[in-house]
């Protein structure tokens, strides 16, 4: 099994799925407990990878090669490293809770809703080990896919307006990267005389700046509109919003992430010119900015509690890319330890809007205050979410955003200014909406009699918040298994100024 | 609050000041089902918050700078002779110090945040008396002096310091001279107080500062569980101008807010009139401090004893102004309550021993705190000497008894003038303020100022409108690229119809139009085919017939 670990981990959904298929749909309870089963599985084989995992060794682990299309030169090559374990880890994570809290409240379609969950698990644990640009690509779009049906079918009022929305913005980023793969599968063929599209082959490619410039913008579409960045997030608030509990956990957890690990995985290795061109990385950490005080500012006017998640996601998202584009050991370093951290407290935010929403069906703040009367844990769990999302010490939130600030100041000190704002103001949009649903009496007659947490809710929860506490305590192992890898991506960024020098060289092998 | 004291970094400082944080918003928010605990839980946070802020911004300057975050490396580091004192230059660690000074006047309660302190009275009393008398809310004069090798290196720094701490110290008492709620009162003396603390840490005397602390934390943390008690008697009552004559009933609670009253007041014998002192005479004698600064320490002494004694007088002495219910109420507080009020009025008279003036004698004992700080603070002395440009201060003895003497006046003065009034006259006859008693009881309006400026302006205005922006002109443009997608493509379903397929259906049209004629030969009816092809016979026949 170990040759094919990577494997395994991607294909134990795709084989739940399938078999899930045979199940009848009027076989509810066998529907669940299958999808469920799954999905730990799913989560099972994933933990001998970050076991076996070596932290010492540079470069890509568990490495698998197949030629799959050897006439386009696609290959099915599959690898991680301290970053892509890490997500993958988030993944089958969030993952199992997402199909395991989502037993209750999705009462309608199970079958067809579980299969769509179990086939965007594989999707995205394939984006996050694909070590072939194309391969990547097939992963990243078949994501799209599920996730616009969980929000057309199981979603809120709104949802074939989210759903498309969703769908159209992120294929059109999503398109107009694959322009920038083809750009690098090109020229490949221009310098080697070889057409690949093996990142490794690809990171060897000398180009000049500005066509490095070129194929950043278009990576950049498709990463920034993922992540979401300002000014291309206007879709993440309807589609959180407007998704099923458990999509929008997913939705936060891993699906963001998928931008913010395509800038560190491709971007900035890719192309490590364009990655440390001062315009580039001023305008990209601009963008983190404002993404950070206006996603803060906004949420701190939402009415909508699930829309306040969503846009306290573009502030926490901001400070992820930020600490990408601070382009140090740090502020990389930070940003993954970020995502992984707002995977935990957002994804945990969204589960506590799901608690309520499942017992009143509203997401009007208005409607709730006092809640901590008449559901005293539920009040506890919440106030642990937000607390682990405002970044306080000793939590998760607070590492990564210590370090990535920590990256910022070295790279600029202005930006750090800036984003320490950020800290302030994620603090009181989340204290002012604990205040408002949670403190005071209770106003509303309807949360007189609410009930509080049940088994199962508990049973998502408190492995999120010992994970959230074990970070806050311990981040040391994160840091370890981050280390080398980042170290490599911050070494290439900053080696290349000669590729600059190389161009007169190149640059004829590309017209020729 | 142990971890605070006990770590030898910034970094763990740190963890430990955002937990008693944490714990702060919890525990004042305790009676979360009222609206106004919520809001001060909330506002604690968030002016916190924004100390922190500057704070982990000064925790990276410092690293950039010294290479380090512990104490012994920082204090190393800023010693080496890489870091000249700033003279008049506003540099890198004038920089990295006012920053931590931030962070320090969140945690602390100084102008421009001392905001939060006041309403942390909504918390349970006990809570008032640890961590927003005693113990959390003195971590910023703890980190300042902590740091007294940086805030030596930087005298412009200091002089903020310094300022920031007078200013404090008076503007809050003045404000405290008008309450009527007796924890609000006690609020703001304790704002006052930590101004006193900053004020002696921006003098340089590092140790009087933390001296003063450690005294403070006596006698304030006795004035708020005696409080707490008086409340407890008066049924929940905490309004000065319902209470009065309250001295036989409870005389335990009495007999040791007087001790403490007297105490803080700054009444020679008693802890706080040997760090008030002190403090006093580093600020008029420190190459740091100054005549002006001297002046409003000494003013503001004067306004504590009066304050205090106003609250003394108006809760213990004359007629009793509850109602009837009440009165029939009014007890003496459970052991558990009067003991620790026992423990505590002991030590707000003997705390202050170890820390005498050298004009009463030197030794090792009345001395002693200095002394044992002596090591801690060495790096800052040494610096703030330097950056005055002269050795020791001139121990001038006789001015030092002067000082003494008028400061123990003005403090005799407060409580006559605050007996007279409170007690003498009647009520219709007590100065009412005039004009500035509405300013003063509304704490100068700063705190609506705040919610103009910062809450409603910036934040709750500046979120509106970037909802809008976000809704109008961002999520605008991403509709608005759906609508023309739209038309484009409705303009391209018109050309497609009439245009494109229209060319294929004139085509078809033209091709059916021509073809009409040719349909009637074509009927489908066999008979018809037949008949026709019967008169082609016919007419073939015909012709060879008739014309060959």
């Amino acid at each position: 099994m170990n040759d094919h670990l990577l494997s395994v981990i991607l294909f134990t959904p795709l084989a739940g799925l399938l078999v899930l298929m045979f199940i009848p749909g009027r076989q509810k309870t066998l529907v669940r407990l299958w999808a469920n089963i799954s999905a730990a599985a799913g989560l099972l084989v994933s933990i001998p990878m970050i076991v076996q995992f070596n932290r010492n060794a540079e470069g890509y682990q568990f490495m698998e090669r197949v030629d799959w299309i050897p006439s386009l030169g696609v290959q099915y090559l599959v690898g991680v490293d301290g970053i892509s374990v890490l997500m993958v880890m988030l993944t089958t994570i969030m993952g199992f809770l997402a199909i395991f809290s989502s037993w209750d409240s999705v009462k309608e379609r199970e079958k067809e809703y579980y299969a769509m969950f179990l086939l965007q698990q594989t999707g995205m644990i394939g984006v996050f080990i694909s070590l072939d640009f194309l391969l990547f690509y097939i992963f990243w779009e078949m994501v799209l896919v599920p996730m616009y049906f969980i929000i057309g079918v199981w979603g809120g009022p709104r949802k074939l307006y989210a759903a498309i929305k969703f769908f159209l913005y992120t294929l059109a980023g999503g398109v107009l990267m694959l322009l920038g793969i083809l750009a690098l599968y090109f020229q490949h063929n221009a310098q080697f005389g070889r057409y690949t599209f093996e990142i490794a082959e690809l990171m060897k490619l000398n180009l000049p700046l500005g066509l490095q410039q070129w194929v950043f913008w278009s990576f950049f579409l498709g990463f920034a509109i993922k992540v979401p960045m300002f000014p291309f997030h206007t879709w993440l608030p309807d589609a959180h919003t407007e998704a099923p509990t458990a999509g929008s956990v997913i939705l936060a957890a891993v699906l963001l992430k998928m931008g913010t690990y395509g800038f560190i995985r491709f971007s900035l290795p890719l192309l490590p010119g364009a990655s440390a061109d001062r315009t580039i990385v001023t305008v990209l950490a601009v963008l983190s900015i404002i993404g950070i005080l206006y996603g803060a500012l906004v949420s701190l006017m939402q009415q909508d509690w699930k829309k306040l998640v969503a846009y306290s996601s573009v502030s926490h998202l901001g400070f992820c890319t930020l600490g990408i584009f601070a382009l140090n050991q740090a502020g990389i370093t930070g940003s993954v330890i970020q995502q992984i951290n707002h995977g935990i407290s957002t994804g945990m935010l969204f589960l506590v809007v799901g608690v309520i929403y499942e017992r009143r069906h509203t997401r009007e703040i208005k409607e709730y205050g006092g809640l901590a009367h008449v559901m005293p844990n539920y009040a506890i769990v919440f106030a642990i979410a937000m607390l682990s999302s405002a970044g306080l010490p000793l939590l998760n939130g607070f590492v990564g955003e210590f370090t990535i600030l920590q990256g910022a100041f070295d790279a600029n000190k202005t930006w750090a200014a800036f984003a320490v704002l950020g800290v302030i103001f994620g603090a009181a949009y989340l204290l002012w909406l604990y205040q408002r649903t949670m403190l005071g009496e209770v106003t509303n007659e309807k949360n007189k009699g609410l009930p509080d947490l049940n088994w199962r809710e508990w049973a998502v929860f408190v492995p999120l918040i010992l994970w959230a506490v074990s970070i806050g305590v311990y981040p040391k192992p994160y840091f370890d298994i981050l280390e080398k890898p980042v170290a490599q991506i911050v070494r290439r960024v900053h080696q290349t100024p000669s590729a600059v020098a190389a161009v007169p060289v190149k640059a004829e092998a590309v017209t020729r | 609050m142990l971890t605070l004291v006990l770590a030898n970094n910034y970094a763990l400082l740190f963890v430990g000041w955002e937990g008693v944080g944490l714990c702060s918003y919890l525990l004042i928010g305790f009676y979360f089902q009222k609206k106004s605990a919520g809001d001060a839980g909330k506002k604690a946070f968030i002016v916190n918050r924004i100390g922190d802020a500057g704070f982990i911004l000064g925790m990276f300057f410092l690293f950039q700078v010294t290479g380090s975050l512990r104490f012994t490396e920082v204090n190393e580091a800023l010693r080496s002779a890489r870091f000249a004192p700033e003279a008049g230059v506003f540099g890198i660690l004038s920089l990295t110090a006012l920053l931590l000074f931030i962070g320090a006047t969140g945690k602390s309660a100084q102008i421009p945040l001392h905001v939060w302190l006041p309403d942390a009275m909504e918390g349970p009393t006990p809570v008032s008396a640890l961590i927003h008398a005693a113990t959390m809310v003195t971590a910023g004069v703890y980190m300042c002096a902590r740091s007294n090798a940086l805030f030596a290196l930087t005298p412009e720094t200091s002089h903020i310091v310094a300022a920031v701490g007078a200013a404090t110290a008076i503007f809050a008492a003045s404000i405290g001279l008008v309450q009527n709620d007796i924890k609000r009162v006690l609020a703001y003396s304790t704002v006052s107080q930590l101004g006193y603390m900053f004020l002696a840490v921006g003098v340089g005397a590092y140790w009087v500062g933390v001296f003063h602390l450690y005294t403070h934390a006596f006698f304030k943390a006795l004035l708020f569980l005696g409080a707490g008690s008086v409340i407890h008697a008066m049924s929940g009552e905490q309004d000065m101008r319902r209470m009065g004559g309250l001295k036989d009933k409870i005389p335990i609670t009495f007999a040791t807010m007087f001790i403490a009253s007297l105490a803080i007041a700054g009444i020679p014998g008693l802890a706080g009139f040997f760090s008030k002192d002190e403090i006093l005479w580093q600020s008029w004698s420190s190459p740091l401090g100054g005549k002006l600064l001297w002046a409003v320490g000494f003013c503001t002494a004067a306004m504590t004893a009066f304050y205090m004694w106003r609250l003394m007088f108006m809760t213990f002495y004359g007629e009793g102004r509850m109602d009837e219910h009440t009165r029939h109420h009014v007890h003496e507080s459970p052991k558990s309550m009067t003991v620790p009020l026992m423990v505590l009025a002991a030590g707000s008279v003997c705390a202050g021993w170890i820390g005498m003036p050298k004009v009463f004698g030197e030794n090792g004992f009345m001395q002693a705190l200095e002394h044992w700080l002596a090591p801690v603070f060495e790096t800052g002395k040494e610096a703030a000497h330097a950056a005055a440009g002269h050795g020791a201060a001139q121990h001038d003895t006789t001015m030092e008894w002067v000082l003494m003497g008028v400061s123990v006046g003005a403090a005799l003065a407060g409580i006559f003038l605050a007996r007279h009034i409170y007690l003498r006259m009647k009520e219709s006859e007590r100065p009412t303020g005039g004009a500035m008693h509405p300013v003063l009881y509304n704490k100068w309006y700063v705190d609506e100022l705040y919610d103009f400026l910062f809450v409603n302006g910036f934040s709750l205005g500046g979120g509106t409108l970037m909802a809008r922006f976000d809704q109008k002109v961002v999520d605008g443009g991403v509709n608005g690229t759906a609508w023309l997608t739209r038309l484009v493509s409705s303009i391209s379903i018109w050309y497609d119809t009439w245009i494109v397929d229209g060319l294929v259906n004139l085509t078809a049209f033209s091709v059916r139009a021509l073809s009409y004629p040719v349909r009637f030969l074509q009927t489908g009816f066999i008979q018809s085919y037949a008949l026709v092809f019967l008169a082609g016979v016919f007419a073939i026949f015909g012709y060879y017939w008739w014309v060959r």
